[in-house]
């Protein structure tokens, strides 16, 4: 069994149709009473199952990409659909829906609950789902399994290495059965070699049907990407080729 | 999900939980302790009315206090030959009954007009007395000439007030001592102060001691003074017999003289006509002693009619300072403290929410709707209002219990009670007196009784003060954007 056994998106029959179209979308926002402009009129389709990366310089806009595709926030102009649905104009609680039950998350610096065991910081990506426990258990059970840290459930961040504390955010990500998984700077804080082991986690997450996003200043994650795109001054260019 | 990660943030963050539970602990314990206090000063305020003025007083009437100036002093006056010359001393010996010199009697027939008055369920009269006694052994000749006085006349004993004069060629010493006399209806002790009083020894007055030289002895004085039930006592110059001990019906308090006689054998030891003092009023209902009040005072506008309340605003001494500290100042204090520890729980739990930016935002990143995060502050804020409140609770009743094991004593003074010339060793326990001033006293000890409804709701308090700093977090934790939440910390 994979994570992605029972996801009704894995399923689906228009698996040809773009799961993120966006058209013209910019995002202004006021820092200190000056305007900026973090993205300028962003054309982008992203298909279900594609590993992408974007890169960027600092400040080109990677990050609010990031989160106007993760439903963290809404564009100023423009649109944007996940699957059809227009993000733009969807309700907070819309949007908090869709986080909760579409969309994994893993930030840079793992963002784990420092209080919390490791089977607890994964066991709270399901809280929003209503599950009843014995179903939790099973979903957080798998998403460790699934990282490699079965045996390692009860202990809190502070006892893992980075790495595994990333392969604790990453099942935390994806015990909800997303969609799409969301990356910031997955490997950002990590060594070379437990960059790779994320990697070629996230590489295996992408093969089982999950479309992985991740953005990234590492050339040799972007090398492990299907398609690759670069974000300057908030404009997108492919550049996978 | 909920239980473990409250209490795991909660054990996480000890000092910020420590630092709202201990303030509002103290908070708590300052308004149980207070309160506790409030409510002893109030009974004790009662006992003490209750000493001097007797169970179901409801008003009293007395006359006008005399004005300043007014008032004649007593003071004892010798014949050039009074007292026992041996040699070149000579002892004198005279004593006084006196009425209050600073408030004036009453015809005994206000009794008649007061009883007679609607609303009147019943009353009775006494007479306040003080007997006073110049003892001594002056040099032949007495006082010796004094400064105002011409050649050949013979010095009077001072004042009161007065210092003594020097003894003259040759010294002497001489003492005034001085106890309260109530003269009291034996037909009508259900109300007054004996109403407050048990026989401990002996017998009370019966309707056949109305003029009889019989006394009743309050058991602390006489224990003082070594009398027991059979003695006889000097009163103005004659023996009394004692036929029995009075005790307070209150353990903490005396009864309001240190001898009782029947009313007539005290006018007449005292050589005043039929007059009282002070008049025992006890309305027939509680709504009624308003306009009982209103009616005395018209039927007797020379009078001063006063209710329990205006009793209570005289009772002095300790007490009095005691339930203004307590009432005043504790009040306020509490207040202040609660207001201070719910200002500190509120700041603490905005800083602690200021300070978890990324953890909510990630939170509502993964799907955390606003009401479940502020659930979840506001879940903290009231457990920590909660250990507060126990704490509370217990330092509030050990605060309690502290009290009432110490049992500190506050004296209570009545106003004006047979006042007149005194000494020492005179008076009620307590009293000790000016030498030449007494007013009765009552060592009343303060107790600080539970109440149920105190600790309830001092509880109640606490965990209000944790709702609202969780509702001031919850709120800055709702206003968090996730996207602004990361971007603070990328």
């Amino acid at each position: 069994m994979t994570i992605t056994d029972l996801a009704p998106a894995a399923q689906r029959d228009d698996a040809d149709q773009p799961l993120y179209r966006a058209a013209g979308v910019t995002r202004t926002y006021t820092h200190k009473g000056r305007i900026v402009k973090a993205l300028t009129g962003v054309d982008l389709e992203i298909m279900p199952g594609e590993f992408v990366t974007i890169q960027g310089p600092t400040g080109g806009g990677k990050s609010t990409l990031l989160q106007l595709l993760g439903a963290l926030d809404t564009p100023s102009t423009g649109s944007l659909l996940l699957d059809g649905r227009e993000l733009a104009s969807a309700s907070a609680k819309e949007l908090g829906r869709i986080r909760a039950e579409e969309i994994g998350f893993v930030f840079q610096g793992f963002n784990l609950i420092p209080t919390l065991t490791a089977t607890e910081n994964v066991d709270m990506a399901l809280e929003p789902l209503r599950l009843d426990r014995a179903e939790r258990r099973t979903r957080v059970a798998e998403a460790l399994v699934h990282v490699g840290l079965d045996d390692r459930g009860d202990h809190l961040p502070s006892e893992l290495s980075g790495g595994q504390q990333q392969r604790v955010a990453i099942a935390r990500a994806i015990v909800k059965r997303p969609r799409v998984l969301l990356a910031d700077e997955p490997t950002g804080n990590l060594d070379e070699s437990m960059r790779d082991e994320i990697l070629t986690l996230l590489e295996s997450l992408c093969a089982e049907g999950i479309t992985i996003i991740v953005v990234t200043h590492d050339s040799a994650v972007a090398r492990r990407a299907t398609r690759r795109l670069r974000l300057t001054k908030g404009v997108v260019q492919d550049i996978t080729a | 999900m909920y239980g473990t990660y409250l209490r795991r943030e909660l054990a996480g963050r000890k000092k910020q939980t420590l630092i709202v539970a201990i303030g509002l602990a103290i908070a708590i314990a300052l308004v149980i302790v207070v309160n506790a206090l409030t409510a002893g000063v109030r009974d004790a305020q009662a006992q003490a009315l209750e000493s001097v003025y007797g169970v179901g007083t409801d008003l009293t009437v007395t006359d006008a206090a005399t004005e300043p100036g007014q008032g004649e002093r007593p003071r004892f006056d010798f014949d050039a030959d009074a007292g026992e010359t041996d040699g070149e001393t000579t002892t004198l010996d005279q004593s006084m009954l006196r009425t209050d010199f600073l408030r004036g009697t009453l015809d005994s027939s206000v009794l008649d007009t007061v009883a007679a008055t609607d609303g009147v369920a019943a009353a009775s009269g006494a007479l306040s007395l003080t007997d006073s006694t110049f003892s001594g052994e002056l040099p032949s000749g007495g006082f010796g000439q004094q400064d105002d006085q011409q050649d050949g006349q013979q010095g009077a004993a001072p004042e009161q007030g007065q210092a003594p004069p020097d003894g003259g060629q040759g010294g002497g010493s001489f003492g005034v001592d001085s106890f309260s006399v109530l003269g009291i209806d034996p037909a009508a002790t259900a109300i007054g102060p004996l109403a407050s009083a048990e026989v401990t020894d002996g017998r009370g007055f019966d309707a056949g001691d109305a003029e009889a030289l019989v006394a009743l002895v309050d058991s602390t004085y006489a224990t003082t003074n070594e009398i027991a039930v059979g003695d006889t006592i000097d009163v103005a110059g004659s023996d009394v017999e004692v036929v029995g001990i009075l005790g307070s019906t209150s353990d903490s308090a005396d009864t309001a003289a240190n001898v009782y006689l029947p009313l007539r054998t005290a006018q007449s030891l005292a050589g005043v006509e039929d007059v009282i003092s002070t008049v025992y009023v006890q309305a027939d209902s509680a709504a009624s002693i308003d306009a009982v009040q209103s009616a005395l005072s018209d039927a007797l506008p020379d009078a001063t009619v006063t209710s329990q309340a205006e009793l209570a605003s005289t009772v002095s001494g300790s007490l009095s300072r005691a339930t203004a500290l307590i009432t005043n100042l504790g009040t306020w204090l509490s207040i202040i403290v609660l207001a201070v520890a719910v200002l500190l729980s509120v700041l603490l739990t905005m800083s602690g929410v200021g300070r978890r930016t990324r953890e909510f935002g990630t939170l509502k990143a993964i799907g955390w709707s606003n009401g479940r995060v502020v659930r979840q502050v506001a879940g903290e804020s009231l457990v920590q209002g909660l250990i507060g409140g126990a704490a509370g609770l217990v330092l509030g009743v050990l605060g309690i219990v502290l009290v009432n094991v110490l049992k500190p004593t506050v004296a209570a003074t009545g106003a004006n009670q047979g006042a007149g010339p005194g000494g020492m060793g005179g008076g009620p326990t307590g009293a000790g007196g000016g030498m030449f001033s007494t007013t009765p006293a009552a060592d009343i000890v303060l107790q600080a009784p539970f109440t149920p409804w105190v600790l309830v709701a001092a509880v109640g308090l606490a965990v209000l003060g944790g709702l609202v700093a969780g509702a001031f977090g919850g709120w800055r934790a709702a206003r968090l954007s996730p996207s602004e939440a990361l971007r603070s910390v990328a």
